[in-house]
């Protein structure tokens, strides 16, 4: 086993002289608003998603403040409908898909793969312009009075009857679909044809396997959605009958298209999640990731297996219960390479000398919480518990323990984690504690009271409710309090850390990888000199040898 | 574990470095051109792959329907004109001849052929659109477009509506696929303009063959609509 101490890190101090890094190089806003260098990319997306992320909670905290009462006494049904449907689709097509890929990804992939930049930084900018082109309409329709359909845009409520914003709202997620194609082309092309030498398949961090995976489920699942949307908007302007079954359509083929497309998407924000675990574990624990070939295959069995399962949605929409069947059973097999992560990832840590920096306070919420999801995921595939807790708040417990539970936790260790590398500076250790924590508290207390009302019958999507749900409610609001501040305070304090935060250095974890091969914040082109791969992944006695060899700072 | 094992696994990594001069089309993040060919070959390879799937998702709608209500389907085909549609379809895949020879001449800087391939590319997808437009009115003409104004009826309600449908399924895959005619015309001016300017060689013909790629893909949608629809 590798297990090194502290002590062999290469903390490597801090230069006091300033140096060129790709935050200074050019100046004005125009060096931002063209830049090609995949880093400011994503500095430009971390701003566009973390400001959707703020219209997203505060349309949550809007329904979890109604729901603080049995009665509907704060909205009326109609603006509730609005609040959960953009609160969906903000949340997810605004800030969950692009948020780890096209962040994190965006500026680490690259470093990771010893690279320059992306294979096509042209089109890494053109996916920032087409996201806010599409986050625009998101905007406009909120503006101008919202959309009432749930984020699922089910027909032929969608495409006859709602008289809201639904053509804007769709035309928003269609254009928003096609930036995320480009960055998961632009990751796939990277990864296959711009690695360093040396860098074999097998010696890639496993961060680069799980963004390949999530790429290939955006490529070949986002193009579904489109075409779909494509359709719905045809039937609406048209007033045709593509989905509408009183003028001959299939409102379950709309479903199964729909899901087709939405539930890979689960593993679109899940998948970029569990890149970002692996990195914090093997970081935290400083060991090789137990079983490394299996978390890396994992990865891409959920990629496949993800494509098989669409049909657990519309287990109650009147599809056979053969063909029910069989996606139930490959919905329990999702659970196998989900399983194999979490195992490997409680392995790696058994024995290990821990660290307990902010990053890890988070990776543990995600393993627990994610566990949670997905053992709850396996009821919700199991047939006959689906038809019980169907449309249920046990539905929206389960995906947003997946979700919430697990992507922003891992988005959150994410950023703390290369907050150093991102920005040259660390943020404040005991205030990064606090908020973890208050983020973990809050979001238990917010979200496992609703898988409790839910299991005994409060349908969700509704703005009143039997007073007997009443206790768990307003736990549930009192929880999104504090998780709120929980999600308020990193704002602050990373914002503090910019310009007040202690200076990091190189390597601030003693990590292996070769972002923590290069200078905080790293220079223009990533790289003083192409990098050459001598060792195996997380490999830290290697690593740390050839870093010694070949530092000259 | 921590041999030293150089240049071992990465593609680029196992050419010899032969040219040390730099291409002017060499971008900077690229190590040498034919790292630069090969990821943008396998990018518009990932990008037909996508498009695949967009395709994929109407012809999967086509089929459900076509299960639903054949005597429809039977019926909307017989408003197709298939004469013109086949004299179309010879038309585009004469296109994509005149492009892979534009390839063919990108390869070997021949700097006039490349150009005139490419014009005549051009001008044949102009044609087959053209002529999709001339089909599209005379559809509009006798009240087939879908929607508010579709005003033909067949001899029962039901296959009315059948037919409604088929034409919504017939506007909106054929109007994709002009969509992406329409772009490569965008994409073909701009490349006319580069190959006469002698941007391209045996070092730097990506471009041209990327273009080509999508030429071809966007020629065999057509290959499937054209009997699914007019045939069938």
């Amino acid at each position: 086993m590798t297990t090194t101490t502290i002590d062999d890190a290469p903390f490597i101090e801090p230069s006091t002289k300033a140096r060129r890094n790709y935050l200074n190089d050019e100046y004005g806003v125009l060096s931002w608003l063209l830049t090609k260098d995949h880093k400011r990319i994503a500095i430009m997306y971390l701003f566009s998603v973390t400001l959707f992320f703020v219209v997203g909670g505060v349309l949550a905290f809007l329904m979890r403040l109604e729901l603080l009462t049995p009665e509907g006494d704060m909205f009326t049904s109609d603006t509730y409908n609005k609040l959960f449907t953009l609160h969906g689709i903000v949340m997810i097509f605004f800030f969950l898909i692009p948020a780890i890929p096209a962040v994190l990804g965006n500026f680490l992939l690259p470093i990771m793969l010893g690279a320059k930049d992306l294979a096509f930084p042209k089109l890494n900018l053109l996916s920032w312009y087409i996201y806010m082109i599409g986050g625009t309409f998101g905007v406009i329709v909120i503006i101008t009075g919202g959309v009432d359909t749930g984020w699922t845009f089910y027909t032929p409520f969608s495409t006859q009857y709602s008289n809201t914003k639904v053509f804007l709202t769709t035309m928003g997620a269609f254009i928003t679909g096609f930036s995320s194609i480009l960055t998961g082309l632009n990751f796939l092309v990277t990864t296959h044809r711009m690695r360093a030498p040396g860098l074999t398949w097998f010696r890639l961090p496993l961060f680069v396997w799980s963004m390949y995976a999530t790429s290939i489920v955006i490529m070949l699942a986002t193009p579904v959605l489109a075409i779909t949307l494509v359709l719905l908007m045809v039937e609406r302007v048209l007033q045709v009958g593509i989905f509408d079954p009183a003028l001959g359509g299939d409102p379950v083929l709309y479903q199964h298209m729909f899901w087709f497309y939405s539930h890979p998407a689960v593993y679109i924000m899940i998948l970029p999640g569990m890149a970002v675990i692996s990195e914090c574990v093997a970081a935290f624990t400083r060991k090789k990731i137990f079983g490394y070939k299996f978390v890396a295959f994992s990865s891409l069995a959920i990629a496949f297996l993800g494509f098989l399962v669409w049909a657990h949605h519309m287990f109650v929409a009147g599809i056979s219960v053969y063909s029910a069947m069989i996606f139930s059973f490959l919905s329990m097999l999702v659970a196998v390479p989900s399983a194999i992560k979490v195992f490997n990832w409680t392995a790696t840590m058994y024995k290990a000398s821990v660290s307990w920096q902010t990053p890890m306070l988070y990776v543990l919420g995600f393993i627990g919480l994610f566990t949670i999801g997905g053992v709850t995921g396996l009821f919700l595939g199991a047939l006959g518990i689906d038809v019980h807790v169907h449309d249920s708040y046990f539905v929206v417990a389960h995906f947003h323990y997946i979700m919430v539970g697990g992507t922003i936790m891992a988005y959150m260790a994410g950023i703390h984690y290369w907050w150093p590398k991102i920005t040259g500076r660390m943020y404040p250790e005991w205030w990064g504690r606090l908020s973890a924590l208050l983020v973990f508290v809050g979001f238990n207390l917010t979200f496992f009271p609703q898988f409790l009302v839910g299991y005994v019958g409060m349908p969700r999507r509704y703005h009143a409710y039997a007073p007997e749900f009443q206790v768990l409610n307003v736990l549930s609001t009192a929880g999104a309090t504090i998780l709120a501040v929980g999600y308020l305070l990193p704002m602050l304090y990373l914002g503090w850390s910019l310009k007040f935060g202690r200076k990091a250095g190189t390597n601030p974890w003693g990590a292996v990888g070769l972002e923590w091969a290069t200078t905080s914040p790293p220079p223009k082109e990533n790289f003083h000199e192409t990098p050459v791969v001598t060792w195996e992944a997380y490999d830290y006695p290697a690593f740390l040898k050839a870093m010694r060899e070949t530092q000259h700072v | 574990m921590s041999d030293v094992t150089l240049h071992h696994g990465a593609e680029h990594a196992a050419e010899p470095h032969g040219h040390e001069h730099h291409h002017p089309f060499l971008q900077h993040h690229f190590e040498d051109m034919g790292q630069q060919h090969e990821a943008s070959t396998l990018g518009m390879w990932f990008f037909v792959a996508q498009e695949i799937l967009f395709f994929g998702g109407i012809f999967a709608a086509y089929f459900v329907y076509r299960e639903m209500y054949p005597d429809a389907w039977k019926a909307g085909s017989h408003h197709q004109n298939w004469q013109i549609g086949a004299a179309n379809t010879v038309v585009l895949i004469g296109s994509s001849l005149t492009m892979a020879l534009a390839v063919w001449g990108a390869q070997g800087a021949r700097r006039k052929f490349t150009t005139l391939m490419l014009v005549l590319t051009l001008i044949l997808g102009a044609v087959f659109v053209g002529v999709k437009g001339y089909e599209y009115a005379e559809h509009i003409h006798e009240g087939l477009f879908p929607g508010a104004s579709f005003t033909y009826t067949e001899a029962t309600p039901a296959l009315t509506r059948g037919v409604e449908l088929f034409m919504t399924f017939y506007f909106t895959m054929t109007g994709l696929h002009a969509l992406h005619m329409v772009i490569g015309a965008g994409l073909l001016l701009y490349f006319i303009r580069r190959a006469w300017r002698g941007d391209f060689g045996p070092e730097y013909y990506g471009p041209i063959e990327i273009m080509g790629l999508y030429w071809h893909f966007v020629d065999i949608v057509w290959i499937f609509l054209f009997p699914l629809l007019y045939l069938v």
